[in-house]
């Protein structure tokens, strides 16, 4: 499956990354050669096989619904690029 | 005197109970070959204050008879475990800066033992890469170089350098693809990536959750089993920890290897393996051969199609996991019009480039339309390759089988530069088992004609690391590696 100019954009988008201009192209190249490569799983027979999501599925345990811990504004703020009023702040958002 | 910064833990333990030395002696010994071996990189940054002051209170304990397992034992600490107060930056621009309010798990049961921290160290950023080239404080160098500087690989590849280099007694890594392993294997020493849950990731800045797990790079197999019995263990705060006990792997060694079936995939003498590494194969089948262990053929025959299972698995958590990094809670913030505007202005100057490019491979393969294609194929896959591994544990007990499939390559390779699959190729023997979440270790083998070592990997049965320890002790005995000069 190869992708294109347009679906490099998208991603990146998505991604909430950027790609110059000047790097689409090569993005682009990239892609399809990583992509072209991981294609070879398409003549894996996997008819019948339950994908698999973690090696320890047995393991999840259910836990009590309980508050553990909180309270601690100042430490969860403490790394905050930038705070006001006790909270995070982010450039406007509304116009 | 002797150097001190040579003793493994064991035997450091032994002198500091023996009061041959102190604990801040100990300290101050790593202190100075830190210093000494600074052009190395292989720490981002040092805590010898504080670890002094630990050891002056390890040594009171010591003193009055007390003192955990790692009482006064100096260790490295891989970047990405958030240690509170000391800045944790996964070797990323988006994090420089992080002070983690919290301490991760695993360096939490290391503290109470008694270790004291000397400082964190480099690697490949957000553990994405096998050369350490990719961190944002600039490559670690091999201590076992030459003429030209080598990588140490990675990503746990300061963790390595510095065991190699005496730079602390060990130190703590992360494997979700083979960065325990690589990096052990190219730096001649020895380290175990256990089963996938038997070491919490609380705290442990997230790559692929469901490959990634902890675990120690030491200066022998004795060493590592110190290490993990003590950073191993269930946590509640990890949903995927085991609740499993945990064997004093020690109490193994020097047990005997008679009647083990060891394994040897056959799909792993791949074309154009290198013929040092394929001729240690061998010998190290033999070595155990000779302690009474039975050789046997086993095949994994989806093995082929593990690098690509990784590639679509690894990158699509990955950017998962790092979509949390925005500008907005912690780490660096550059400003844009609007929200989305400072999201991508963040990410793009805090990212490096292998970052990127796997959180963009991640995107897409989870993206609408693609992920039956891709992601869900890949765990089908996955599970095919667990599969042959759970086959082949039915005729033996533990699999041997090369680290990696060359030695050490220099800095700034350009076909690894300029191909990201080349440099994807090298875990070719380590990603497989992450995909089946089975423990493995690597310990060095031998040297190979340029002088540089080469690692053998023992894989083991989920949860049974205790017959790789028995194997490797075995092993190591009759190798008789001697470090880095």
């Amino acid at each position: 499956m190869a992708i294109d100019t347009e679906t490099v954009r998208k991603i990146a988008f998505l991604s909430r990354l950027r790609v110059d201009d000047d790097k689409v192209q090569a993005t682009e190249d990239e892609f399809n050669k990583i992509l072209g490569w991981v294609d070879q799983l398409q003549e894996v027979d996997t008819q019948n096989v339950a994908p698999l999501v973690s090696v320890n599925e047995n393991y999840l345990q259910m836990r009590e619904d309980k508050v553990t811990d909180g309270n601690m504004p100042e430490e969860i703020l403490a790394n905050a690029p930038m705070k006001e009023y006790g909270y995070f702040a982010v450039p406007k958002v509304v116009e | 005197m002797t150097d001190l910064t040579k003793l493994t833990i064991a035997k450091a333990r032994e002198g500091l109970k023996k009061k041959e030395f102190s604990a801040p002696e100990l300290v101050e010994a790593y202190a100075a070959k830190m210093a000494e071996n600074r052009k190395l990189n292989a720490y981002v940054c040092e805590t010898t204050e504080q670890a002094l002051e630990q050891a002056k209170t390890s040594q009171e304990k010591i003193n009055r008879g007390e003192g955990g397992d790692l009482e006064g034992i100096p260790l490295g600490i891989k970047d990405l475990f958030c240690t509170k107060g000391i800045p944790t930056t996964a070797c990323s621009n988006i994090l420089k800066g992080f002070v983690p309010p919290y301490e991760s798990t695993v360096t939490t049961h290391l503290l109470a033992a008694g270790a004291n921290f000397l400082g964190k160290l480099n690697l490949d950023e957000f553990a994405m890469g096998g050369s350490n080239e990719t961190s944002a404080f600039g490559p670690v160098v091999n201590p076992w170089s030459k003429d030209v500087p080598l990588v140490p690989g990675g990503s746990s590849g300061g963790s390595a350098a510095a065991v190699a280099a005496n730079m602390c007694a060990a130190a703590t890594g992360t494997d979700t693809g083979g960065s325990i392993r690589q990096p052990s294997a190219f730096c001649g020493v020895t380290g175990i990536k256990p089963t996938y849950g038997r070491c919490s990731r609380w705290g442990i800045i997230a790559f692929a959750s469901s490959l990634d797990q902890a675990g120690p790079i030491a200066k022998d197999v004795r060493d590592c089993a110190i290490m993990l019995k003590t950073m191993a263990g269930y946590d509640a705060k990890d949903s995927t920890s085991a609740r499993k006990e945990v064997p004093d792997f020690e109490k193994v060694l020097g047990l005997d290897v008679k009647g083990m079936r060891i394994g040897i995939p056959k799909e792993y003498r791949v074309d154009g393996l290198d013929k040092e590494v394929a001729a240690y194969w061998d010998k190290a089948a033999q070595m155990l051969k000779e302690h009474g262990a039975e050789v046997v053929e086993v095949s994994l025959p989806h093995t082929k199609y593990a690098l690509a299972t990784y590639y679509i698995i690894a990158p699509a958590e990955a950017s998962s996991n790092l979509a949390r990094y925005d500008g907005l809670r912690y780490g660096n913030r550059v400003d844009g019009v609007h929200l989305d505007d400072m999201y991508i202005n963040s990410r793009s100057a805090g990212f490096g480039k292998e970052v990127k490019r796997r959180i963009m491979i991640g995107t897409y393969v989870l993206s609408a339309g693609y992920y039956d294609a891709y992601y869900l194929k890949a765990q089908k896959v996955r599970r095919l390759i667990r599969d042959d591994f759970i086959k082949a544990f039915e005729k033996c007990d533990l699999i041997l089988t090369p680290t990696a499939p060359t030695a050490a390559f220099p800095i700034g390779d350009k076909s690894m530069q300029e191909n990201p699959i080349t440099m994807w190729l090298n875990d070719i023997f380590t990603v497989s088992v992450s995909l089946a979440g089975l423990p493995a270790m690597s310990l060095p083998i031998g040297l190979n004609q340029q002088g540089l070592p080469l690692g053998m990997q023992l894989v083991g049965r989920a949860f049974d690391e205790e017959s790789i320890f028995k194997a490797a002790y075995c092993l190591e005995k009759d190798v008789n590696f001697v470090g880095v000069k």
